[in-house]
């Protein structure tokens, strides 16, 4: 049901029944990696591209969120995704794959939360019994898509970010247990005229900050009704910002309960400049980390805030800003 | 619903933005550039000691040694970790050069020889040429009419 200006409610409980995430080699040597259900050893995972690779990514964390939930492709009714590779080949093919009605989905790093909301509104207006909803990205594919080729030697500056290897996919059901998704929000798109490729943070925070704020006023609810705010890949300068830009609006989220998923990732020595990006990096963590900690009741409710940058490398060098977007999606334990 | 204008962001952004650290960027450059340049030195003396090459000469071999040590470096993905520590120190020399060409042609392998690396190989150093080749020419050409103008 709509609520507010850009709001949903659910109130028929869909319920995240299942997720499994997936990682390639530098995650596994990163903070997450004993969390990870499948971790990859090679960045080329034995396909002949990166971009082939980023496309097995995908079909082994679909594969496996369908095996947890003890189900087959069959009986899931839609798959919604997507990826930044060039006409999302990565996400069609592996829709090829398994078949399962899909929708493909781009909203660059935000996909995953804008996925999350829509597989929540289908079962909780009960078109489908389980839809299966995430986002994975590739290192390398995504590097050339949208910088150098990988062994180039640019050096990139201190606010640059690291794109994930990895992500995450979930099943949202009508029934079973597992933690529930209780309200979304959709973001409108913001460009407050940032334009430097390398610093993602900053023209991402904004966007983040307008939904957090139109989420909280669509649902009259505090801030401090959540125990936590995670946020995907802001990394350090986009997380600092979005505390700046929310505390001039009298919102005062501390930052004990901000947690970016860019920031969760890798270790200190790990070197990923600002934190990591990509469309997998909110699932990386949501899914192996978040939901668990939903599941053991360590967390009772969490507000997911993806932001993405819906920037290409043409609209860079044809010296546009770049315009973002986020959306939030509220997720809480079961009986709650 | 954010309030904040755009002026107003761009200030705050630019608090927060983390600095490139400048000078140690330039320290760095300098002692790695610097060290190739060296390398190079050292490989131009060995031509000359033990070949017959004087120092007129001794440039194009010494070039394409340290473009074949650039694509081994490259190849074996080390040339790309040296860069994110020298910066300029590792782009400036040939090497640098060598590393462009030598990337996109690794890079675009997978669309095949002749659309992927034939087509992408001089992506980054094209313009390198293009700007260099370009630039000679109009140096040429002002000291020609200096020369025709009995200035020098």
């Amino acid at each position: 049901m709509k609520i507010g200006k850009q709001s949903w409610i659910f109130s028929n409980k869909p319920i995240i029944t299942s997720a499994a995430t997936v990682g390639g080699p530098f995650e596994g040597k990163g903070k997450l990696a004993k969390d990870i259900d499948l971790l990859h050893k090679d960045l080329y995972m034995n396909q002949p591209s990166y971009e082939q690779a980023h496309q097995q990514l995908i079909e082994d964390a679909t594969k496996l969120t369908v095996q947890k939930a003890n189900l087959r492709y069959d009986n899931i009714d839609f798959f919604i995704s997507g990826d930044l590779i060039n006409q999302m080949t990565p996400t069609n093919f592996a829709a090829r794959t398994h078949k399962i009605p899909f929708l493909g989905l781009f909203n660059a790093c935000a996909t995953s939360a804008g996925g999350l909301a829509l597989a929540a509104l289908i079962i909780n207006s009960k078109s489908g019994n389980h839809v299966i909803t995430g986002a994975v990205s590739h290192n390398a594919a995504v590097e050339k898509q949208f910088r150098y080729p990988t062994e180039y030697g640019a050096q990139k500056p201190p606010s640059a970010q690291w794109t994930v290897t990895g992500g995450g996919f979930c099943i949202v059901s009508q029934a079973g247990t597992g933690p529930v998704i209780t309200r979304a929000t959709i973001g409108r798109v913001m460009d407050l005229n940032q334009s430097d490729p390398f610093n993602m943070g900053a023209a991402m925070a904004p966007a983040a900050a307008d939904t957090i704020l139109s989420h909280l006023n669509d649902h009259q609810l505090s801030i401090d009704h959540y125990d936590l705010i995670v946020t995907g890949d802001l990394g350090a300068i986009g997380r600092d910002l979005l505390i700046e830009l929310l505390k001039k609006e009298q919102i005062d989220l501390q930052k004990d309960k901000l947690v970016d998923a860019g920031l969760s990732i890798y270790k200190e020595d790990q070197n990923v400049f600002s934190g990591g990006s990509g469309a997998g990096c909110s699932t990386l963590y949501l899914y192996s980390k978040i939901i668990a900690d939903l599941n053991n009741k360590k967390l009772n409710r969490i507000l997911l805030v993806a932001t993405g940058a819906l920037l290409s490398p043409l609209s860079t060098l044809q010296k546009q800003s770049i315009p973002v977007i986020a959306h939030a999606v509220a997720i809480e334990s079961e009986g709650n | 619903m954010l309030t904040t204008n755009k002026q107003k962001y761009q200030q705050l952004a630019t608090e927060h933005d983390k600095k490139r650290p400048l000078l140690r960027n330039c320290i760095r450059a300098f002692l790695v550039g610097g060290t190739i340049c060296l390398i190079g030195q050292c490989i131009s003396f060995f031509y000359m000691y033990f070949f017959d090459f004087t120092e007129q000469t001794v440039g194009d071999p010494t070039t394409a040694t340290l473009i074949f040590i650039t694509m081994i470096l490259t190849g074996l993905g080390i040339y790309d970790k040296i860069a994110q520590f020298a910066g300029a120190g590792s782009a400036v020399p040939v090497t640098g050069f060598g590393n462009a060409v030598i990337s996109s042609a690794i890079e675009h392998r997978s669309e095949g020889f002749v659309q992927g690396v034939g087509a992408n190989m001089f992506k980054l150093a094209g313009s390198v040429i293009l700007f260099g080749v370009f630039s000679a020419f109009v140096i040429a050409l002002i000291k020609t009419a200096l020369i025709n103008l009995g200035v020098i």
